[in-house]
């Protein structure tokens, strides 16, 4: 073979290759439950996924390339994580990497991610640790202790409480957390922690607690731990003639805090990721567009959550104009006031998302929202 | 001095609840010396009679409460007989700790039983007894402490009444005072002992059902807390011993809910155990555990 002829060879390679990548769609992979415990969670969170994917795709995709979506299913077991994102970035080769629901999942993946320089977007876990695993894990949730500083302003500014007593689940490192917030930035927001009371979890007696609560004269409770012991924190409460606003954060979001709390938990209020009933137009929007495409069902938080990490991803490939890891990276560092369905999310330095809340008011035996808050 | 007598009603209401399952120990021992570890998990199965049966009489309605109060208490009793028939008689007269041993068995297979029946989220208990608050000065009473204390009370003098003025009862301190004598002068001890676990299981039901109006959220482990606790209250009143049971019981739950009120609330069953520690240093037998005289 003579030399032009090799050179004429390799030449019509590189174009077809060049118009082969143009082509080619851009894969990014999900690790998720899709069966086993937290089904619900990888399920709900999937299908926001996909509503997005599906929406980019018809407007054209991304840099002019179609994405394509990959699953693996984690099946809600440990170790299964670090299996399933291995073959996403290795035999797959996705560009971005959305995590797991649990903590624990993305606290797997993540060191994955990170040595082969794949950013990843974790969903709903909430642990501090999971984003100081390295520079390319991100997440599109909030922290714990953001909550903590949500609820302080709302009671402070919305609910107009000088006085707050705190009921923290010593044995909780969730609640200990928000509590710790909620205790400083309260005082910092002008207010007084009048009684600082605590129990363990698994507790069923609170009138001791709420008594001495209740000689401290406070305008707010905040309950800081999980929805069964709120729901009985806000019926002995009740009972013993405390009828002032109990808040928490969301620890409480689950059915079982009005089928427990009963007419006990009216006039509550917690903090959460979304809520399906924001009035907000592009909430109402997404929400319509949701329940088409899949059948009438309601999103979740979590649903939106993956809906927004997606155009997320999406909006950083446009803005560095190519899916190779670090530069991918970047952009998605410097994302400030992305707007999206759970509220406008600028990512810190610390890669975590920092957002508003939305409060949910418990009226007539349901949870409605009530306001967003940011701190 | 308002949130002291607050407290102090809500420490009578807790701990007359312990009253309740402690004479159901307290009982047994009396007349076995043993101590019956499963107790505490028929306090369980009483609160989910209760629940299942709360769902078959209409809310908040007196005579509902109470009937739902008495279902609860004869299941447990029968399920008391039957535990003592088929897990205890078997090793009547051998080794203690064998007995122990078995107890223990019995209380995980009802806990885990009823994780597989009854599954492990907590269910909400019904609210079987009308509801309402009053106010009294600064004091507030709701009805279900009065409910509890009431029902609490009337149980213990029926108790009462029943150990001393009728012939079972006389049979029963019998039987503790000398099994073998019991046996001598024409007492069917096997009919006695299936009538103190019965007594102290509908007791222990009783106090479930209590437990479960307080605090309406029952699951298979919910026993295990209160029954440790009254335990110890048993042994803090004299095990053995009746009214000690009453009166331990009574002491843990006023210790416990006032040091739950204090800036100390976490260190509030390590305080309630440490009082019982001293209490027997310098009462081994208990408050009012006599080392001779009777013993049911």
């Amino acid at each position: 073979m003579t030399i032009p002829t090799i050179s004429r060879l390799l030449f019509l390679h590189a174009a077809l290759s060049a118009l082969h990548a143009a082509d080619a769609p851009i894969k990014v992979g999900h690790y998720a439950s899709l069966t086993g415990k937290e089904a619900a969670f990888g399920v709900a969170t999937r299908k926001g996924i996909m509503l997005a994917v599906e929406e980019i795709n018809t407007q054209g995709g991304v840099l002019g390339r179609p994405l394509q979506y990959l699953v693996e299913d984690i099946q809600s077991k440990p170790g299964e994580s670090a299996t399933a994102v291995k073959k996403l970035i290795s035999r797959d080769k996705v560009v971005a990497v959305f995590g797991a629901n649990a903590s624990a999942n993305s606290l797997e993946a993540a060191p994955i991610c990170q040595n082969a320089k794949v950013p990843m977007m974790a969903i709903s876990s909430t642990n501090p640790r999971v984003t100081e695993v390295g520079d390319y894990i991100f997440r599109i949730c909030f922290i714990d202790p953001f909550q903590g500083a949500v609820l302080a302003k709302f009671s402070r500014d919305s609910l107009h409480a000088r006085r707050v007593a705190l009921l923290t689940a010593v044995n909780s490192p969730y609640s200990v957390g928000l509590s710790e917030v909620m205790r400083h930035d309260f005082k910092a927001r002008g207010g007084e922690i009048v009684a600082d009371q605590k129990y363990s979890e698994g507790d069923k007696d609170f009138r001791a607690q709420l008594t001495a609560i209740r000689s401290a004269k406070p305008d707010v409770i905040a309950a800081t731990g999980f929805y069964t012991e709120a729901a009985l924190i806000c019926i002995q409460a009740r009972s013993l003639g405390l009828d002032i606003p109990i808040i928490g954060g969301d620890g409480w979001e689950a059915p079982q805090l009005v089928e427990l709390g009963g007419k006990a938990v009216e006039g509550t209020y917690y903090s959460t990721y979304f809520s399906a009933e924001n009035d907000a137009t592009e909430v109402r929007a997404f929400v319509q567009r949701y329940k088409t495409r899949w059948n009438g069902e309601t999103p979740e938080a979590v649903s939106a959550l993956g809906y927004d990490a997606m155009y997320l991803i999406a909006a950083a490939m446009k803005q560095s104009g190519t899916t190779e890891g670090p530069r991918l990276r970047d952009a998605i560092a410097a994302m400030k006031n992305f707007p999206g369905v759970t509220g406008r999310t600028t990512i810190d330095e610390k890669r975590n998302s920092a957002k508003a809340a939305v409060m949910i008011a418990v009226k007539d035996g349901r949870a409605k929202f009530h306001e967003a808050v940011t701190p | 001095m308002a949130e002291f007598l607050q407290q102090l009603l809500n420490g009578l209401s807790l701990g007359a609840i312990y009253a309740l399952i402690a004479l159901g120990y307290t009982m047994v021992y009396g007349v076995l010396r043993f101590i019956n570890f499963a107790h505490s998990d028929v306090f369980m199965v009483g609160a989910f009679i209760g629940y299942y049966a709360g769902k078959l009489v209409p809310e908040g309605t007196i005579w509902g409460g109470l009937l739902v109060l008495a279902i609860a208490m004869a299941g447990c009793a029968i399920l008391g007989m039957t535990i003592e028939r088929l897990a205890y008689r078997p090793l009547r007269g051998a080794a203690t700790l064998n007995v122990l041993i078995t107890a223990i068995g019995v209380s995980l297979l009802l806990e885990y039983s009823g994780q597989v029946f009854f599954g492990a989220a907590p269910r909400t208990f019904p609210a079987v007894f009308p509801s309402a608050n009053f106010s009294v000065g600064g004091l507030v009473i709701s009805s279900n402490q009065i409910v509890v204390i009431v029902v609490a009370t009337l149980l213990m003098i029926a108790l009462e009444f029943i150990v001393h003025r009728t012939k079972i009862g006389t049979a029963m301190r019998a039987v503790s005072l000398n099994p073998k004598a019991a046996q001598l002068v024409g007492i069917n001890n096997d009919v006695v002992i299936s009538f103190t676990f019965g007594l102290g299981s509908a007791l222990a039901a009783a106090g479930g059902i209590l437990y479960a109006l307080n605090y309406p959220s029952i699951e298979p482990l919910m026993g295990v807390m209160p029954g440790l606790k009254a335990f110890v209250a048993a042994v803090l009143g004299g095990i053995g011993n009746i009214p000690g049971a009453a009166l331990g019981g009574l002491i843990l739950g006023v210790v416990e809910t006032f040091v739950n009120g204090s800036q100390w609330s976490t260190y509030k069953d390590a305080i309630a155990f440490a009082i019982l520690i001293a209490i027997l240093l310098f009462r081994p037998a208990g408050l009012l555990g006599k080392f001779t005289v009777e013993k049911v």
